[in-house]
């Protein structure tokens, strides 16, 4: 059973992210839902997306007590962190996020995602190197198979893109914070 | 000989209209029209809210009653449903040109295939004599007891002007019925605007001065005076867009 | 066929063209827009029309105007359109024509809110547009049912010639889920022996129309009209139950709320609480006759919603005094978490008979 939240800027990739875990989710025969914060926030505010990934049917769609948060921006971390659950997961962009989680009962694991995606010519990508560290220290998904599903994620139209995203997991899953 | 006969398109039923209203040489001219282009069983005819609204137990053909000023969009869903039939509206001033205005603009804007009888006499009648977006400067109605004050009530709209400045409207011509020779001509400019609806030009539309004698409080020949000395002046008669005239031209 | 991850409001819009509608008249507005948009993408594909019309107005009309032709055809909108819409929804309930109308909600009154809302529960079960008449009203509580209901729509809507609602809410019909649109099964449509498509010289001429001078005859009519829903809520209701077997708290709601109900029904019963679900999945026809039934079994009823207790009434009215109602709702678009209903169902149980 997993919980998602999703939280950053629009324009920071949080809605594919997002769907990326679902689409994944459903080739594992898992229940899914994706809900993504909607309105004039989508354009260029905040923006938010919660995901369930669960074995049996999903109940609210909303998620209001993660037991994963991925947080890309410094409003988001201060908005959510304080309501993931005790025992749960934050992953967030040290790149743009200059405080700490404040939680010492959660996993924090900060990545500086948005540098890292800078450094390999991917500026757009932190959204996925984020997923790659998410994997490695959750185990939500084996390597393999979440690897083989992003590099599949690219649009027929951009099908470069998927080595691109493949390439982007990569960093996150190899970064040794 | 010929002997005088009803249109077939028309039923058999006895009209409502009050005595001296031309309602009924309109909808006779609706009906020879539909008779001439043999288009009978394959039209559609639609009324909305207004004098007319019985206008369904009139015609032949098949008929809806359409909700008060949005007959250009139910002939929109009936034409697009089925582009092959003729389908036409009739509607009053108050219909057309206040609670139906955005309806009317856009179904020009859109230039649906589609033909619109109008027919302005400058007063709502189903109602009583209310004041209509026609309604002359001056004009007494039950709303306007003083006449139709400018700065209160606005001035009256010129519909056959405005419609014909939208790109999507073929054909919009004002006519009247008042003598042999309009009536005549009113039935050509209702042919004309059926032919062009069939050969998919876009939105024809008609606008008939009409009399309305129980609510202008006047005799059937007084009305008809009345009509000419003030309606004609206002509305001037012609034709104030033909798609076909300006292609001729070119 | 695979499953495939969509948004409520784009599997209602696949489902709709599956069923052989091919026109859509909308107007823009937030939270339903990605159905307009997925219309005016895909309609075109399959011979269909989706066309952006001047107005809410004026999209009900065209949907008046080419029901009258006996066209399978939808219209969408979200709670503020879905007001503009009502006149002509009466017209289309006055003239028994047949149409699919789907209400994306949003928190009102006024322009309100666009977050996800069950506020205009009232409205669509009790009075869409004037006079004394009914729509048929479906709440899907999934995409996937977004789907499947959607499909059954239309048939419901020839079948009883009556407008019929999807009343979903900004949550269903932005959310993705994994939807399959599976084999609908086939229903026995009526001939539409009325439709308005030229008489083609063949019969006398139809007339669709919702005037009528004499009050006998309109009387006459809206009878009809209501031996017409009499059968209908005979043979139409729908409802789900959920561990309701030995329940002694029924959580009553429907939609979206629903899934939020279920999880906090599981929840309780962990803590040893018999709570149960009941959900209906028509909103009208009322399930009035198995509410009634349960009422003989459990303790308490708990109506949530997403408003401050309209559905309320109807259960109510339903349980017949037999047990106590008691609300629960958020409402101005906020969405009610299991836990809250959770704590409501906890209330219920240890509170005084």
């Amino acid at each position: 059973m997993s919980a998602i939240l999703l939280a950053g800027f629009g324009g920071q990739g949080i809605l594919f992210a997002g769907k990326q875990l679902v689409l994944a989710g459903m080739k594992k025969d898992k229940q899914v839902s994706w809900l993504p914060s909607y309105g004039p926030e989508m354009r260029g505010g905040t923006c938010n997306c919660s995901v369930n990934i669960d074995d049996e049917p999903i109940g609210s769609p909303l998620v209001t007590a993660p037991d994963i948060l991925i947080a890309m921006n410094k409003p988001s971390l201060l908005k959510f962190a304080g309501r993931v659950v005790p025992g749960g997961t934050v992953v967030y962009d040290t790149s743009l996020i200059d405080i700490a989680v404040g939680r010492d009962d959660v996993n924090a694991y900060g990545i500086p995602a948005t540098g890292l995606a800078n450094d390999a010519g991917i500026a757009k990508l932190a959204n996925v190197i984020l997923l790659g560290y998410l994997i490695k220290k959750t185990g939500l998904y084996e390597k393999d198979f979440f690897l083989e599903h992003i590099r599949g994620s690219a649009p027929k139209s951009k099908p470069e893109l998927g080595e691109l995203n493949a390439k982007a997991l990569l960093i996150g899953y190899g970064y040794e914070g | 000989m010929t002997v005088f006969q009803k249109p077939h398109a028309l039923t058999d039923m006895p009209f409502h209209y009050c005595p001296g209203c031309t309602h009924g040489i309109i909808h006779r001219l609706v009906a020879e029209v539909i008779d001439e282009l043999g288009v009978e069983d394959k039209t559609v005819g639609i009324a909305p809210v207004g004098c007319s609204v019985f206008a369904y137990n009139y015609f032949n053909c098949d008929m809806i009653e359409a909700p008060h000023g949005r007959a250009p969009a139910v002939a929109t869903g009936v034409k697009r449903a089925h582009p092959e039939l003729t389908v036409f509206t009739y509607q009053g001033d108050g219909d057309l040109a206040a609670i139906g205005t955005a309806e009317t603009v856009h179904v020009g804007a859109r230039g649906e295939n589609i033909t619109i009888i109008f027919v302005n006499n400058a007063i709502y009648g189903m109602t009583g004599g209310q004041m209509a977006p026609t309604t002359l400067l001056g004009q007494v109605t039950t709303t306007s007891p003083y006449g139709r004050i400018r700065e209160i009530q606005g001035n009256p709209i010129r519909v056959c002007e405005m419609v014909s400045t939208l790109d999507g409207v073929a054909y919009a011509e004002r006519v009247s019925v008042d003598c042999v020779k309009n009536v005549l001509n009113a039935k050509k400019a209702i042919k004309k605007g059926f032919t062009m609806q069939q050969e998919k030009r876009g939105l024809s539309i008609i606008e008939v001065l009409s009399t309305c004698p129980t609510n202008w409080g006047l005799s059937p020949e007084k009305a008809i005076e009345w009509l000419r000395e003030n309606m004609i002046k206002h509305y001037p008669l012609g034709v104030y867009k033909d798609v076909t005239a300006e292609e001729a031209n070119k | 066929m695979a499953k495939m991850l969509m948004k409520g409001n784009e599997a209602i819009a696949e489902a709709a063209i599956r069923a052989g509608c091919r026109l859509f008249f909308g107007y823009p507005i937030t939270p339903q827009t990605e159905l307009s948009e997925y219309m005016a993408k895909n309609m075109p594909k399959c011979g269909g029309l989706s066309l952006q019309a001047e107005s809410e107005i004026a999209a009900i009309n065209m949907v008046l105007g080419a029901a009258s032709t006996g066209a399978r055809v939808i219209t969408s909108s979200s709670s503020p359109g879905i007001s503009l819409k009502s006149e002509g929804i009466s017209y289309i309930i006055g003239s028994d024509l047949p149409c699919v109308i789907v209400n994306v909600q949003r928190g009102g009154p006024g322009l309100g809110g666009i977050q996800p809302a069950q506020s205009d529960y009232n409205q669509a079960t009790k009075a869409l547009g004037h006079g004394d008449g009914h729509i048929i009203v479906l709440a899907p509580d999934s995409v996937q049912e977004m789907a499947a209901l959607t499909a059954e729509a239309f048939d419901l809507a020839d079948i009883y010639r009556m407008p019929c609602m999807i009343f979903a809410d900004g949550a269903l019909g932005q959310m993705m889920e994994p939807v399959d649109f599976e084999a609908v099964p086939v229903r026995e449509l009526p001939a539409k022996d009325w439709a308005c498509t030229g008489t083609g010289g063949k019969r006398v001429h139809n007339i669709i129309n919702s005037l009528y001078m004499e009050p006998e005859a309109l009387e006459k009519t809206v009878v009809e009209r209501f031996e017409r829903y009499k059968k209908l809520a005979e043979n139409e209701t729908k409802y789900e139950e959920f561990m309701l077997d030995d329940a002694e708290y029924a959580v009553v709601a429907y939609g979206i709320t629903a899934r939020i109900a279920k999880t906090a029904v599981i929840n309780a019963r962990r803590k040893g609480i018999k709570a149960g679900l009941f959900r209906p999945i028509t909103l009208y026809p009322f399930p009035e006759k198995p509410l009634n039934r349960l009422a003989d079994g459990v303790k308490k009823f708990l109506s949530v919603e997403m408003n401050m207790g309209q559905m309320l009434n109807d259960v109510k009215v339903a349980v017949e005094c037999k047990k106590p109602v008691i609300h629960f709702g958020r409402t101005g678009g906020v969405i009610p978490t299991p836990e809250e209903v959770l704590e409501q169902l906890e209330k219920l149980a240890g509170g005084a008979e």
